[in-house]
């Protein structure tokens, strides 16, 4: 089925089951501990060893020698996978950084040896046996060093990153108001809490890896490349995922060594990445200086806007560009953004929950509050001044559906917004400096083609079967109630499986792409699914209402068991109409905080998140998702950050001791409202994906709280007390 | 982790003579650090002394009207206890701050006493720390200090003692009983008990080689109010950046100890007597000499203003 024009009317109009709160169909398993989580497959093949992996203890340079005998012989030791004796491997498409192979080293805890073993204990011993000699060599390691040096990142079209549109330097000259400011954002770790497990087994030339990954498609062309196979001699399977936030997009070392390891040992192989090797081993969300440059009249509209950003990365590439939504957000016919990208010698930057996005908006909405007070202004009001009526920074382009302003409005009052004092450090309440803060946000909602294969069977059930993954976000539940709503049976009628690339290819889960393109995907099956149906029992299945295991055709009316078994596949995919549109998400994140006048510890208060995604599938799992995003947006205004040795070039804090992130403590009441908007250019289904957009905006109005509380405004995240202790009130 | 044997302790004599005697042999009660440590063979101990049976999880009342805590007193059950509550408030609240209750249900008295040091380096067997590797150097000095100390460091060392529940055994002038390999007990006052670091970071404290503590005592009960105010990075299951433990009387006379920024309680008479002239006059005797890096040089601030914030509760009568 290819999506090819707006949606019209369709069956979900009138949905009974799409659109409910509905409690995950998987939610008993995963409380009751038989949702089998990678690591813990133990059934799926028999005679597993355990591998252990060993990091560089270096960041930049190479591998002089290393001696694993010791290890060899250690007690129930099977093998040991040494970098310099495996030849440097292939790279998948999505890898930045080597993940094994050779004794070139690029940066912290790269991979460098797997100890595989009886147990897990004797690996983790034998591994502690092992001598490695390094040359050290020199690094970058130090993102303000080398900030103003780097070059302009590739755009989407290949050319420098670098757009503008109108005059930005004569408006911004001429403006009556203005703000310059730069702002900084931290190095960043997922800190999902399953980490990087995979366990793999060989079967003569074909090889099956159990894992926990995101992407099973991509997952499965990267171990092809990496291994240099054809990928499809490969099966991956990822059916239960314990958070990902893109860090498990893609394959990582704990698969590529769980394979070689298997072909060492002719044993099934798991290995985890250890907490204390995932901050360097694997990715993170890359530092980011951004300086950001309003000009505004003084009625509050926006004349010139320039959002420049600067981020590093190993080998120079991808990096984090925070100037995605600065195009989208706001009115003003000067603009520029430049995204510059510096070659650091620091793990592999790559994506994670919003990636450009959710720092961009801890800059961006920050100088907007920075804008309203200069201009004396509301900030919400400020926002609805601005409000492009077409894209801003492609004028070409009309917004499929945009809400903006109802959030804005909606949220300003359910908040109680009309209650904050305008004037900075003016509220207390005993210890406690109060303030509020809000922001709005935009992240893009994006689909990507996905397929899936529908069953039928003789009792009237129904079986879904995609490579879609569920990483926690509610992917099972959605896409049984698109397929109950579709075929008209009871969601307990239906049973899905998913993560299994045997099945049918799917847009996986990433982007805030998931739940708009996979539920479109089990549309599109079941719509052939209905399809065959009428013709196997003689009708016209357009023309009929599939409704409480019934198919009603005029005065006609069957039974859906009658027609099984039956199977159909079918593939959504998506036209070039929407190249007109631009989609996207859109919230306003209201917060009140208290800052503790002495310490200027920072407890948040409340926080309500009011939300434009389109049909909202199951309110349930999506305020899921937002309440989480939130709590992501407190993490990264409050406290986490990957903490850089300039040295030895790599992230100190590496694991969550260290790094850390809110804890049940630090999050207050939190509320997030959906309006009732429908988006007829993303999918039939009219849904929009909301798991990243919680995250955009969030920070920043805390921030923005934090300066309404004290008067004193950080603009360096994590906003630690450290940072702007000493500019508190004076204490008697 | 290294292999290592393992034996039951029948007696705290006989538990202290194996220590003596048996080559790389550690105590085991809880094992919240330990066991940890182990894992990343920071800790490689060749044999493991488990205390568990040696009933020393009793918590009674001394002849003089003061409390005796067993050496193996969960954290959970001593801040539970209703004398310690009532008594020594400053205790139940330090020890209710630290860690999660899952790990206070299993750590112990003496434990705590003996947690090391969370410095990053430290945990990192990648780089160099001289109290892991003495000799080594240390890694912390020019790098990521932010969480490290700032007084009674070294040139050696500048991490820090991480407990919550040492301040406030150091403002109750608590004292450390112990029994050694012939039987031979002996009181060490808290102040007495943790070392700084000098040149020899990796050498903690002032007991000796297998000697092992039996109890925690604690002088009758003096009155004020009792306050512990702990200031991390987040609301809870996090170090301190900087902590107070004080007790405050009527007149505002007081005792306070302060965590997160040295290698033992860091009590300093001279603060002390000035706390009734506030939290100015008293943070600066008691930080005199601190020797702050650029990055955790907030906590001379931190400290000055964390114990404004605990004397105006304490003024509140916020506290018990």
């Amino acid at each position: 089925m290819e999506f090819n024009a707006p949606a019209g009317a369709t069956l979900f109009d009138t949905a009974k089951i799409v659109g409910k709160s509905t409690p995950r169909i998987d939610g008993p398993r995963k409380v009751s501990g038989t949702a089998p989580y990678a690591y813990e497959r133990h059934d799926v093949a028999p005679n597993q060893a355990y591998g252990y992996i060993v990091g560089s203890a270096i960041a930049k340079g190479r591998i002089l020698s290393m001696d694993a005998s010791a290890a060899r012989a250690a007690p129930g030791v099977l093998a040991v996978v040494t970098a310099p004796e495996t030849p440097p491997l292939g790279r998948g498409k999505q890898n930045i950084a080597p993940l094994f192979g050779g004794s070139e080293i690029a940066h912290y805890h790269q991979a460098i040896a797997c100890v595989v073993a009886e147990t897990f204990e004797q690996a983790r011993a034998a591994a502690a046996m092992i001598q490695t000699r390094y040359a050290r060599a020199d690094g970058q390691f130090d993102l303000a060093k080398a900030a103003p040096g780097a070059p302009l990142d590739k755009g989407e079209d290949g050319k420098p990153d670098r757009k503008m549109l109108g005059d930005f330097n004569g408006a911004f000259a001429a403006a009556a108001v203005k703000i310059d400011a730069r702002y900084t954002t931290s190095d960043e770790s997922h800190a999902m809490m399953e980490p990087h497990a995979s366990i793999a087994n060989w079967d003569g030339d074909r090889l099956t890896l159990w894992t926990s990954n995101q992407m099973v498609a991509w997952a499965r062309a990267s171990m092809g490349a990496i291994l240099g196979i054809d990928p499809q001699k490969i099966r991956i399977d990822s059916p239960y995922v314990g958070g990902g936030f893109g860090g498990k997009l893609f394959i990582r070392s704990d698969a590529v060594l769980a394979a070689l390891a298997a072909k060492a040992t002719g044993r099934a192989v798991k290995v985890t990445l250890q907490r204390p090797l995932i901050a360097n081993n694997a990715t993170h969300r890359p530092a980011t200086i951004q300086r950001i440059r309003i000009g505004a009249g003084r009625d509050g509209r926006i004349t010139a806007l320039a959002h420049e950003n600067w981020s590093g990365n190993i080998g120079g590439k991808e990096g984090e560009n925070a100037t995605l939504q600065t195009p989208k957000l706001y009115a003003g016919a000067n603009r520029l953004t430049a995204n510059h990208i510096a070659t650091l010698d620091l793990p592999e930057g790559n994506a994670m929950r919003a990636p450009g996005e959710a720092p961009g908006h801890l800059a961006l909405e920050v100088a907007m509050d920075e804008l309203a007070e200069k201009l004396g202004l509301d900030p919400v009001e400020l926002r609805i001044r601005n409000e492009p009526d077409t894209v801003p920074g492609e004028p070409a382009k009309r917004f499929s559906d945009r809400n903006l302003v109802r959030c804005l409005r909606e949220g300003a009052e359910h908040f109680g917004w009309s209650a904050r004092n305008a004037r900075a450090g003016q509220t207390s309440g005993g210890q406690w400096l109060i303030g509020m803060g809000m922001a709005a946000g935009y992240r893009t909602s994006p689909t990507q083609t996905s397929a899936a294969r529908v069953h039928l069977d003789a009792s009237g059930r129904i079986l879904v079967e995609t490579d879609m993954t569920d990483i926690g976000t509610g992917s099972y539940t959605i896409i049984a109630q698109t397929a109950a709503e579709t075929m008209g049976v009871s969601l307990d009628r239906v049973s899905v499986t998913l993560g299994d690339s045997r099945h049918p290819v799917s847009a996986g889960s990433g982007g805030q792409w998931g739940a708009a393109s996979a539920t479109a995907g089990v549309y599109a099956a079941c719509v052939n699914l209905r399809r065959a149906i009428g013709t196997k029992l003689g009708f016209d299945s357009d023309a009929a209402t599939f409704s409480s295991g019934k198919i009603r055709i005029g005065n006609r009316s069957l039974s859906l068991r009658d027609a099984g078994p039956l199977s159909a596949d079918g593939e959504i995919s998506f036209g070039k109409f929407k190249r007109d549109y631009d989609v996207g998400s859109y919230v306003a994140h209201f917060c009140e905080v208290g800052v503790d006048r002495y310490t200027g510890e920072i407890r948040v208060r409340r926080m309500l998140a009011v939300c434009d995604a389109g049909r909202i599938l199951n309110p349930l799992s999506a305020r899921s998702q937002v309440i989480g995003a939130m709590v992501m947006g407190v993490g990264a205004a409050l406290m986490e950050e990957l903490a850089v040795d300039k040295r030895f070039g790599f992230f100190v804090n590496h694991d969550l001791a260290g790094y850390e992130v809110p804890v049940h403590a630090d999050i207050p009441e939190q509320e997030c409202i959906f309006l009732d908007t429908t988006d007829p250019v993303v999918s039939p289904l009219q849904a929009k994906g909301v798991g990243e957009l919680g995250i955009c905006g969030a920070g920043a109005a805390i921030a923005n709280a934090i300066y309404n509380a004290t008067g004193i405004r950080v603009r360096d995240y994590p906003l630690t007390l450290d940072k702007y202790l000493d500019r508190l009130p004076v204490i008697a | 982790m290294k292999p290592f044997t393992y034996q039951r302790a029948t007696s705290a004599p006989d538990a202290a003579a194996v220590a003596a005697r048996t080559p790389g042999a550690r105590f085991i009660a809880g094992g919240t650090n330990l066991l940890d440590l182990m894992k990343l063979e920071i800790e490689a101990p060749a044999h493991l002394i488990d205390l568990q049976d040696l009933r020393l999880d009793r918590i009674q009342r001394t002849d003089d009207g003061g409390l005796r805590i067993g050496a193996t007193v969960t954290n959970s059950a001593l801040a539970a206890d209703p004398t310690v509550r009532r008594d020594y408030g400053v205790l139940a609240r330090a020890i209710v701050a630290g860690a999660s209750g899952q790990l206070r249900n299993k750590a112990t008295t003496a434990g705590n006493l003996l947690q090391r040091t969370r410095c990053p380096y430290f945990y990192d067997t990648n780089m160099p720390c001289n109290k892991r590797l003495p000799g080594s150097g240390c890694a912390a000095i020019g790098g990521f200090s932010r969480q490290l100390g700032i007084i009674g460091t070294s040139d050696a060392c500048i991490a820090t003692y991480p407990g919550d529940m040492g301040q406030a055994l150091r403002v109750l002038d608590a004292v450390v009983e112990t029994v050694n390999a012939l039987g031979d007990v002996r009181s060490i006052p808290i102040a007495d008990f943790h070392r700084l670091w000098g040149d020899t970071p990796h050498i903690e404290t002032n007991l000796q080689a297998g000697e092992l503590i039996t109890a925690v005592t604690l002088p009758k009960p003096i009155g004020g109010t009792h306050i512990y105010r702990k200031v991390r990075d987040r609301a809870s299951y996090a170090f301190a950046l900087v902590s107070v433990a004080a007790v405050i009387q009527p007149d505002g006379t007081g005792r306070l100890s302060v965590g997160g920024i040295a290698p033992k309680p860091w009590r300093v008479a001279a603060a002390d007597d000035a706390l009734p002239g506030g939290a100015r006059a008293a943070a600066a005797l008691l930080l005199a000499g601190s020797r702050p890096t650029e990055d955790n040089k907030f906590k001379v601030t931190l400290v000055e203003r964390t114990l404004a914030g605990v004397l105006a509760d304490a003024q509140a009568g916020k506290g018990s």
